[in-house]
């Protein structure tokens, strides 16, 4: 392989987009599916249009081992041979390259829409076999099991609970699950073509409803991403601030997530509490910022809000009592035969499947894979105060809801020492210009796992695309595959033990 | 016996609604108060809107949507609280959508459906909930009212997961074109008498995604909505508060 193939990338700094390595298709093909199995994985593998009607494939490789990134480009023009059957990660992103910019990855195994919408250009025809605009999700050719016992069941898009749509289809034996086709889009509000042109008034709004239950983590990703293009530094009490905000939307998250598995086996106590509990955690950022989701508080330069003496001790005497009143209520899930029997060995992932499908967040923790954001690519407040990665190794649905637990007590800690040396400085900052012509790279761990964003600039210093791979995008094929073997029935437990999100992934 | 103990540590919390109002957050960005007075720099203060929710009078007074408005507090801190001021009141539910455009003038709460559709639902409202390119915050706080803080059953309403067992529709997110058929068909599912609730900006206008080709912009494009919920995301009390006005529950106390 050519030495010359990536750019290694610094995390968090930015890089003249005339350095990125632009090898032909064959050679950029053979050294991304190499490194990936060298123990790389994609972070990132997007499109975006050149002056001369070619599309410019991107792609962001991470080694987690290394904490290191690198990046590498490639052109194309209508067709390219497909990474995917080489490499499983490649899947997604592929679809979603065929989709954007109706480029065929030719020989890809299961080319077919992922959010439903008509191409980018203006005009150009789709290069699915369906042909003309796709008929939307719920709608098209599912893979299909045959065979005189094997039954279809289609789920949604609308569902039963308060929850976003989306449609499954499983081939079935009985209650036995063959097959689970994941069918998203349907929640596809067009972010990232708008983001187009940004940064403007309406961007950092579309950031922080990208996936809405990680408002912060998302803004955080984009301001890093700001503040790396304008050279900006912001102080350490800001980063704090951050760092809290972030570990309280994984605690809500976290705790509610817990509480909702316990309400799909119908064990109430545990449902009950940490609904509620869940409250508590959101008006903790709500205390920081008046809004329970974080709205409105983490903007590029620092945090629009700071954090007084009065509301220190107020934050700390909260945390205290919502440690007390968690511990208590999951205790009893790990207490209770009848809870463990049905979270034990059900959904059950491999780790090797996890790895080789590049999962994130706590779904990959619990294969017993250690990949966290915070230890590997730290940012901010991370660079100098590490939370140890949990992982269990089980990777059914307890591993997934105790790698939660074991998380949710680590970040308690981590806000409990923040809260004693909040640093100093304003909160607040103003940035400047981007810098023009430069890629910048941004990971965040949120509570689902790893968010990517990466911008690139034009020679006005706007954004010429600004790629947000959610974990969602990641993770929604390892729920798939978690069902596999499974009864049909446990799908709504296995589901929340991902608790993905859609809108993230439909964007 | 470990449950009975955690349920006795645990203690009974829900809050006396309407009886007692809630409490919210200092920093709570609530029902914005448009000072109604001619302005110099309204322009400017027009222009900082992201979603445009505002707009100037004849007058040169301000005029907020609170239907587009996603309570960033961004006017106010150009204004620096002279012409628009959030203030933290939770109340903000209409009935009709030109009641969300505020003045000067004070603003007009939802009423009561009428004495028929009171009798229907008053004591027993059962909720279809679609989102429809919701963020899942709305959504969130829907949820929330399930817990046991807000305990919505102890009003007789309901969620319900068949739309052939609901009385109406609960709507959040801008209506992606991916989801007009589904929220049509769901609509067509609810048997009659039926009503439609919009909760959020997004629901109610488009929110930040208004105009956006994928999106249509809100419930009211494609069906008629009798209660409007406006924020981003609404309070969870600002979601039990409409409702309760809309089923005329609130009692004189408010």
């Amino acid at each position: 392989m050519n030495a010359n193939t990536f750019l290694p990338i610094v995390h968090g700094e930015t890089v003249p987009r005339k350095n990125i390595p632009r090898p032909a298709m064959p050679d950029f093909r053979a050294a991304v599916i190499e490194a990936v199995q060298r123990g790389n994985r994609i972070v990132s593998f997007f499109g975006h249009p050149t002056d001369n009607n070619q599309v410019e494939l991107i792609i962001v490789l991470a080694n987690d081992a290394y904490g290191s990134l690198e990046t590498s480009a490639t052109l194309v023009t209508d067709s390219y041979p497909a990474l995917t059957p080489d490499c499983p990660q490649a899947h997604w992103f592929e679809r979603e390259i065929a989709e954007q910019w109706a480029i065929t990855p030719a020989g890809h195994p299961w080319l077919k829409p992922i959010r439903f919408h008509a191409p980018y250009p203006a005009g150009r025809k789709t290069c699915f076999s369906s042909g003309g605009n796709p008929a939307g999700p719920g709608i098209a050719d599912y893979f299909r099991v045959e065979g005189e016992e094997v039954h279809e069941v289609a789920v949604g898009p609308v569902h039963a609970g308060i929850i976003e749509p989306g449609h499954f289809r499983f081939q079935c034996h009985g209650e036995n699950v063959f097959y689970l086709e994941i069918e998203l889009g349907c929640q596809h509000r067009g972010i990232e073509r708008h983001l187009r042109k940004g940064p403007d008034k309406k961007t950092i709004h579309y950031i922080e409803t990208a996936a809405g239950d990680s408002t912060i983590a998302h803004a955080m990703a984009f301001c890093h991403n700001t503040e790396a293009l304008s050279s900006a530094r912001i102080t350490a009490r800001a980063k704090v601030l951050r760092g809290i905000a972030l570990e309280l939307e994984r605690l809500a998250n976290h705790t509610g997530d817990l509480g909702a598995l316990a309400g799909d086996i119908g064990f109430l106590p545990t449902a009950s509490y940490c609904g509620r509990i869940r409250g508590d955690w959101l008006n903790m950022t709500a205390l920081l910022c008046g809004n329970r989701f974080g709205r409105g508080l983490i903007r590029p330069g620092g945090t629009a809000y700071d954090l007084d003496e009065t509301g220190i001790k107020e934050l700390a005497g909260r945390l205290d009592t919502a440690e007390r009143d968690t511990t208590n209520a999951v205790e009893l899930l790990w207490q209770t035969g009848s809870v463990m029997a049905r979270f034990e060995e059900t959904g059950r992932l491999g780790a090797e499947t996890a790895g080789a499908l590049g999962l994130v967040g706590p779904a990959v923790r619990a294969c017993g894979i250690t990949r966290d954001v915070r230890q590997d690519f730290p940012s901010g407040i991370f660079r100098y105060a590490q939370i140890p990665v949990s992982t269990w190794q089980s990777g059914d649905v307890f591993a997934r809801a105790f790698v939660r637990w074991l998380e949710i007590q680590r970040s308690i800690a981590f806000i409990r020492e923040q809260l004693k040396m909040p640093g100093g400085g304003e909160t607040h900052g103003k940035i400047d210009r981007l810098e023009p012509d430069a890629m910048t790279v941004s990971l965040v761990e949120g509570w689902r796992g790893e968010i990517c964003h990466v911008a690139l600039t034009d020679s006005n210093g706007h954004f010429e695309h600004y790629k947000i791979v959610d974990p969602s995008f990641h993770n929604w094929f390892g729920l798939a595959m978690a069902m596999r073997g499974q009864q049909i029935s446990d799908f709504p437990l296995c589901n929340k033990s991902f608790n993905l999100s859609y809108c993230g992934h439909d964007l | 016996m470990r449950i009975l103990t955690a349920r006795m540590r645990q203690k009974y919390r829900t809050y006396d609604y309407p009886r007692q109002k809630p409490v919210l957050p200092e920093r709570f960005r609530g029902r914005p108060v448009v000072d109604g007075q001619s302005l110099k720099n309204s322009e400017q203060i027009v222009q900082s809107c992201p979603t445009g929710a505002l707009s100037v009078g004849n007058d040169r007074d301000l005029r907020l949507d609170m239907g587009l408005c996603i309570f960033c507090g961004q006017c106010e801190k150009i204004c620096s609280g002279t012409g628009i001021k959030f203030s933290r009141e939770h109340a903000l539910a209409t009935r009709r959508r030109e009641d969300l455009v505020l003045t000067g003038k004070e603003q007009k709460l939802a009423e009561a459906l009428d004495k028929k559709a009171r009798q229907l639902f008053g004591h027993s409202l059962k909720l279809r909930q679609v989102s429809a390119g919701g963020c899942n915050a709305c959504e969130a706080d829907i949820n929330v009212l399930n817990t046991l803080l807000y305990d919505l059953g102890r009003f007789g309403i309901q969620f319900v997961a068949s739309p052939r067992h609901a009385d109406g529709l609960l709507i959040t997110g801008p209506v992606t074109k991916n989801m007009e058929l589904a929220l049509r068909k769901t609509y067509a599912a609810v048997p009659g008498p039926k009503i439609v609730i919009a909760v959020g900006a997004c629901a109610i206008s488009g929110g930040i995604y208004a105009n956006h080709d994928e999106t249509l912009n809100g419930a009211g494009s494609i069906l008629k909505v009798d209660l409007f919920i406006p924020g981003c995301p609404p309070h969870p009390w600002t979601i039990l508060d409409g409702l309760l006005r809309l089923l005329g529950s609130l009692g004189h106390s408010h």
